[in-house]
């Protein structure tokens, strides 16, 4: 369905006023995602999955320098036709909840959605109406705008939305963050069931615990780099099935786990991501490794 | 020993969240406090750090009610360390607000030299959250209350704040009250686990010492 093969992707940061340098935030990632699975990214804070999400469906922000190759059922996903798929065959869950329009009733929002991936204004209603119900959201909720909506119940509403247009590929970007352990259930159990009706499902979280049940394959990402794509199932005992040290630490310092993590064993792995690298950026926020830095001096 | 007799409280009077709820924590001491969202655990935690009073009975520490003034013994360190620090203030200031702590310490929690010069928004969740730990630890402080403070963070993270908060408790012989959904967690850090439901508190397991 999804196929991504060496993308790299290059933020522009200012270190001085036209002193332009290049951060790398995604370094060659390749990953493939089927009809009817689930594929978790897991990666700490800046590792750069919010930002893979976004170079799929085509949102990066302006002067970001995208190499590498994006296939989307078996053709190039070029700007043009992220554009056209994005919203129909493409659907974003975002991660923030002020992704809903404040003044706008749930109900119209998720018809709104259902009007973009084609539907006439009738039948996008009452299919607005049918997917918040499948959504176990009642007329209440229907008419009601995004603050009188609890966190779950709002994030509910932007799985509907997601839903409502049919796509084939769903994003899911941190859709667990925030929420009390029913509410995250639930809302896992919504996710899984859009990959049970054979749409491909791409679950970007940190919770590593709690995506693993659901999820077929999982792929950690460090500091932008892949470090290691592997079936869930391999994630079990002490971990010995896993092939990077990084994995590996991550597994056992759950604290269902070994609530331990070999410290040098990440340190090792550390250095073997920062081998290319002579210098870190420490002034972004984002934690990234300036792959190539380039230094570019213009004058305006 | 911090001491909370027979507290109510309530947002509204009709409905306390909590009625004669007795609860206490000696120095030294890991406790955990699980329970559903809404049953108000971060409210006991606001009670007994003094930032909310009871409506009934009272809150001491070693037969001493808590003082009003002053540093507080009683430190609470909400979960989201982007809330609880002004974004204006450079990280160096934000640490010296109360205290200011040793270089050792500050490499304890891994605190880089050169974090000190920048904002809050220039660091990572986890970096920010050790920040505010390491503030709330002022050589007075006998008591932490940490809510959900490692919640939003991978594994790794949470594993390495959890160690620093540990190493410093165990030096200062601080009390620790751990408010957390994830009872994996409460049973690898504490000594025993209290579950809040319906206004009542339940000792559910007295787990081995980890």
């Amino acid at each position: 369905m999804l196929h991504i093969e060496n993308l790299t992707l290059q933020l522009p940061y200012y270190r001085r006023w036209f002193q332009r340098e290049w951060i790398t935030c995604l370094d060659n990632l390749s990953l493939s995602i089927q009809p009817g699975e689930i594929h978790a990214v897991i990666g700490a804070s800046g590792a750069g999955k919010s930002l893979l999400a976004s170079a799929i469906m085509g949102l990066l922000p302006e002067g970001a320098r995208i190499s590498g190759q994006l296939f989307f059922k078996k053709a190039p996903l070029t700007t043009e036709r992220q554009r056209q798929l994005r919203g129909r065959q493409l659907a974003l869950i975002p991660q923030s909840l002020n992704a809903l329009d404040p003044l706008v009733s749930s109900q119209r929002q998720v018809s709104w959605a259902a009007r973009r991936a084609g539907q006439s204004k009738t039948v996008a209603w009452h299919s607005a109406e049918h997917a918040l119900n499948h959504y176990q959201l009642d007329q209440h909720a229907h008419r009601a705008y995004p603050h009188q909506l609890s966190g779950g119940m709002a994030r509910r509403v932007l799985a509907a939305m997601a839903r409502i247009g049919n796509a084939s590929l769903i994003i899911a970007d941190e859709p667990s963050v925030g929420l009390d352990p029913q509410q995250r259930d639930r809302v896992l159990a919504s996710i899984k069931a859009l990959a049970l009706e054979g749409k491909a499902v791409m679950l970007i979280t940190h919770d590593l615990r709690h995506a693993l049940p659901i999820s077929d394959h999982v792929t950690i990402l460090r500091q932008g780099q892949c470090i290691e794509t592997t079936y869930a199932s391999a994630f079990r005992g002490h971990g010995e099935q896993l092939k990077s040290a990084y994995a590996r630490a991550l597994w056992n310092a759950l604290p269902d786990n070994a609530f331990e993590s070999d410290a040098i064993a990440i340190e090792n792995d550390n250095e073997s991501v920062n081998k290319n690298d002579s210098k870190r950026t420490a002034h972004t926020n984002v934690t990234v490794l300036p792959k190539e830095t380039i230094k570019e001096t213009r004058i305006a | 020993m911090l001491d909370a007799r027979k507290i109510s409280f309530g947002f509204r009077s009709q409905t306390p969240l909590f009625s004669q709820l007795s609860l206490q924590l000696e120095r030294g001491e890991w406790l955990g406090l699980s329970g559903d969202s809404g049953m108000g655990k971060s409210t006991l935690g606001k009670l007994l750090a003094g930032l909310l009073q009871p409506q009934q009975g009272e809150i001491c520490i070693d037969s001493k009610p808590l003082p009003s003034q002053g540093l507080r013994p009683v430190q609470w360190l909400p979960q989201s360390p982007e809330l609880a620090v002004n974004p204006r203030w450079r990280v160096k200031k934000l640490l010296c607000e109360a205290w200011h702590p040793s270089e050792s310490l500050m490499q304890d929690f891994g605190i880089q030299p050169d974090w000190l010069s920048r904002l809050p928004s220039a660091l990572s969740g986890g970096e920010l959250q050790r920040v505010c730990v390491l503030r709330a630890l002022a050589p007075g402080v006998r008591y932490l209350i940490a809510d959900e403070i490692s919640t939003m963070l991978d594994p790794i993270t949470q594993l390495e704040l959890w160690r620093a908060v540990r190493k410093v408790a165990d030096q200062h012989h601080l009390g620790v009250l751990v408010i957390s959904h994830d009872t994996a967690l409460l049973e690898r850090l504490c000594t025993q686990r209290l579950h809040l439901a319906q206004g009542t508190l339940a000792m559910v397991t007295t787990l081995e010492t980890p």
